[in-house]
């Protein structure tokens, strides 16, 4: 068991200027699930294969416990790339599919008995052991492809989107697998995906990057919570957050006839190069749906509502807010704004409801650079 | 729902749309398909009969389809040994509606030789060096070009007859990455993965009793991360000497030369003095052999068979004595007497036997053999005709060798 650290670890790939990876500082506690997500080409993967020996570190360091690992081969860093190839052989019995890299390691048979016996006690495998893998169905099969980097006992899982080439439903079945037996061996594990559902649901933590940058690090409750910036607001939760600019006067932003009255420290954090804007966010379930009478209530022309039994969300235009209107955007594009409903209350398509943020779950940032605004 | 099928192919063939693509790969009918894979592979895969030919269909996620459909396309425009893809098919329905799983389309390689296909004829001793000496000519040739393959093994390799070696295809490049170029922490980790999986699939037919008990797989794996290296080491390796002895420039291409590869740039430094120069390949080419046949007579064979045709073109230049006349001329003569002579007088349905290179590889060993044994030069007209009846006629078909059972393969029998 290790910790691993990322002590400003650039990666730059040759005949380009910006480094795929830009000075990277994290450090990964022992026994931790660490998320490394982002959308594509933002460096999550790169960041994974410094760790894994494969990607060269152009500048920093990158230590597994206390051993700078920087300069160390891949075979030699004591780390297990997971699931990167699950193919069984038909001819060998599971407990010898499990333990085969370990025979090749020269480890004495006793020693790869009881460390098999112990990864099938943990995957729920113990009655397959001496059976062929013929006899074992995909999820099964599925787990005897992790009994073998369990076997090895590294000190760090690495795995890079195991999931992407799963279809839907076995996605999320393995997903909640994959983190309840994290959390039962106890072994540092830094995990890749450009799914933030994924990463919401298995990380204790989660890094979120984009073009080569740590955005933020946190629990995701943390990210959800307290986004550092415009692009992780926008990035984790989903549906996705609405994110607007909007003029400020008098102590309020002005999305239309609308006032939302900001507090002053807030006020007092706009900069001239902001230029009287403010950046203001809002989940789509941060929102209640009020009477028109209310103060700082939003009216929202239905477009759309979209049922899911459970939740319904209401997608739809501003009403009266002109430019204001077409500043803003969410998950379901620009100038549209998501609302979550009482599912058996729904609106119907062209009706005008009204909506209110909820106090506490307004989220401000600068309009200039992004950067999270404290109230 | 009815099914809208949408197919991504640089040259698709209109039989494609002919396959029940709204049925689960798993559950396609017998008379359609060619064979059913060996071994249990992470995806469903069949081969089908289209139009005169086999393809390779796999059912897979529909972004790791168009990934590895670009990815071999990138690789066969290298001219790196792989299968050539066909297309991806997504969009598909059953009837009742529900979404089925997109597909990978590839041409089957003809005259390939899955792994365990060569463990159940009668083995050579030393077939296994020459599939790991293949696959280490592979691994060297892909990571040249900045191909990191992810999950390199035997099963994922297939194997063509070359002479009395083989040339080794890569076939799944569902792992792999082209990169600019590889650091040597990828080309380590690569190696290590190929040696893991290979003593694994050697164990595996030990399990299964396919393999000599007593063979010492871990040796083998061991054998093909030497073999790898000793290439890339003379591949790429700098060396240094004192400028009086420049000769070494050309003995250096000449040494790549013999082991199938062309220079295709040579860095050349000296210091500042001038008294020492150091010279490094930076840009090889593998198929030195092949591109020279090719040049020559527009044959396009493998680069051992292509030593072995260039061989017996050399024979008959001398014999002919015509070294002084232009190359081409004499090539031209060579491949309208003897070589298509030879592969036409193979009567037709033996022809799927072997590729004709290979058969006329074969032809030229027998014809040396009968004539040592006769103590008399025999004719190839002769030498074809015994060919044929005491060699060929019992050698299984391998034009379309795909994963039925080890078992029920034709062993070669004695005439």
């Amino acid at each position: 068991m290790a910790t691993v650290t990322y002590d400003h670890a650039s990666r730059v790939y040759p005949g380009t200027e910006r480094p795929a990876v830009d000075a990277l500082n994290l450090h990964i506690e022992d026994g931790e699930f660490l998320v490394l997500v982002g959308p594509s080409g933002c460096g999550k993967s790169t960041s994974l294969r410094m760790l894994a020996g494969l990607e060269d570190v152009n500048s920093g360091r990158i230590l597994i416990g206390d051993r700078d690992v920087t300069d160390v081969q891949p075979k030699d860093r004591d780390i297990a790339m997971v699931f990167q190839n699950y193919a069984l052989y038909p001819h060998m019995s599971v407990a010898d599919n499990m333990g085969f890299a370990l025979k090749i390691a020269g480890t004495p048979k006793a020693d790869i008995r009881k460390r098999v016996e112990e990864a099938a006690k943990i995957l729920d495998l113990t009655e397959y052991l001496d059976r062929k893998p013929k006899a074992l169905s995909g999820g099964q099969r599925q787990r005897v492809a992790m009994g073998r980097a369990i076997v090895r006992q590294p000190q760090v899982f690495l795995m890079d989107e195991p999931l992407s080439n799963l279809d839907a439903k076995l996605r999320v079945q393995t997903r909640t697998q994959i983190a309840s037996l994290q959390r039962r061996l106890g072994v540092t594990t830094v995990y890749v995906t450009h799914d933030q559902t994924e990463a919401l649901t298995m990380g204790d933590r989660i890094a979120v990057l984009k073009d080569g940058l740590l955005q933020q690090v946190g629990t995701p409750r943390e990210m959800y919570d307290r986004p550092a910036n415009v692009f992780v607001a926008g990035f984790i939760g989903s549906p996705a957050m609405n994110i607007g600019s909007f003029q400020v006067a008098d102590g309020a932003a002005q999305l239309g006839q609308t006032r939302i009255p900001l507090e002053r420290s807030v006020v007092g954090a706009i900069r001239p190069e902001d230029k009287g804007h403010i950046t203001i966010g809002f989940r789509p379930e941060s929102l209640d749906v009020v009477s028109q009478a209310q103060e700082g209530a939003i009216p929202v022309k239905v477009v759309l509502v979209e049922e899911l039994g459970s939740d319904a969300f209401v997608y739809g235009e501003l009403v009266g807010a002109g430019a204001a209107a077409r500043e803003i955007h969410s998950g379901a594009g620009d100038a549209q704004v998501i609302v979550r409903v009482d599912p058996r209350q729904v609106p119907m398509k062209g009706d005008t409801i009204w909506v209110a943020i909820r106090p506490g779950e307004r989220h401000v940032f600068s309009a200039a650079n992004g950067q999270r605004i404290d109230v | 729902m009815p099914q809208s099928l949408q197919i991504t192919a640089a040259a698709p063939d209109p039989a494609l749309l002919d396959l029940p693509w709204h049925i689960p790969l798993e559950e396609w009918p017998d008379d359609v398909l060619a064979a059913l894979p060996r071994g249990i592979s992470r995806h469903v895969v069949r081969f089908v009969r289209l139009s005169g030919r086999v393809i390779a269909v796999k059912e897979i996620g529909e972004t790791v389809a168009y990934r590895e459909y670009e990815l071999l396309r990138a690789l066969n425009r290298l001219g790196v040994p792989s299968v050539e893809p066909v297309g991806v098919i997504t969009g598909r329905r059953a009837p009742d509606g529900e979404r089925l799983e997109a597909v990978l389309v590839t041409k089957h390689l003809q005259f390939s030789l899955p792994y365990r296909a060569l463990f159940s004829q009668t083995l050579q001793p030393d077939t296994i060096t020459r599939l790991i000496d293949a696959l280490a000519v592979l691994m060297v040739r892909l990571h040249l070009t900045g191909f990191y393959w992810g999950d390199v093994s035997l099963s994922n390799t297939l194997f063509r007859r070359d002479a009395e070696t083989f040339a080794a295809y890569l076939v799944d490049a569902e792992t792999g990455d082209l990169h600019e170029r590889l650091s040597d922490g990828q080309r380590a980790y690569d190696l290590e993965v190929a040696r893991v999986n290979i003593i694994g699939e050697l164990m595996d037919l030990e399990a299964g009793e396919l393999l000599e008990s007593d063979t010492d797989t871990v040796a083998i794996g061991g054998a093909l991360v030497e073999r790898y290296t000793e290439l890339w080491d003379t591949l790429t390796g700098a060396e240094q000497f004192e400028t009086g002895e420049r000769w070494r420039v050309a003995a250096r291409i000449e040494q790549l030369n013999r082991l199938g590869f062309d220079v295709g740039e040579l860095d050349i430094t000296t210091d500042v003095d001038g008294t020492t120069v150091r010279i490094q390949p930076k840009v090889v080419d593998a198929g030195h052999h092949s591109r020279r046949l090719m040049r020559l007579t527009g044959l396009d064979v493998q680069e051992n068979q292509a030593r072995r045709l260039l061989n017996d073109l050399d024979a008959y230049r001398a014999a002919t004595d015509r070294q002084g006349e232009d190359e081409e001329f004499v090539a031209h003569d060579w491949l309208t007497t003897v070589f298509e002579p030879a592969v036409r007088a193979v009567p037709r349905d033996m022809r799927g036997k072997l590729e004709p290179a290979q058969m006329f590889h074969e032809l030229l060993d027998h014809r040396w053999y009968i004539s040592s044994e006769q103590n008399r030069d025999v004719p190839m007209g002769e030498a074809v005709a015994s060919y044929v009846e005491n060699v060929l006629r019992s050698r299984p078909d391998e034009k379309a060798v795909l994963g039925i059972e080890t078992g029920t393969l034709p062993r070669i029998t004695g005439p």
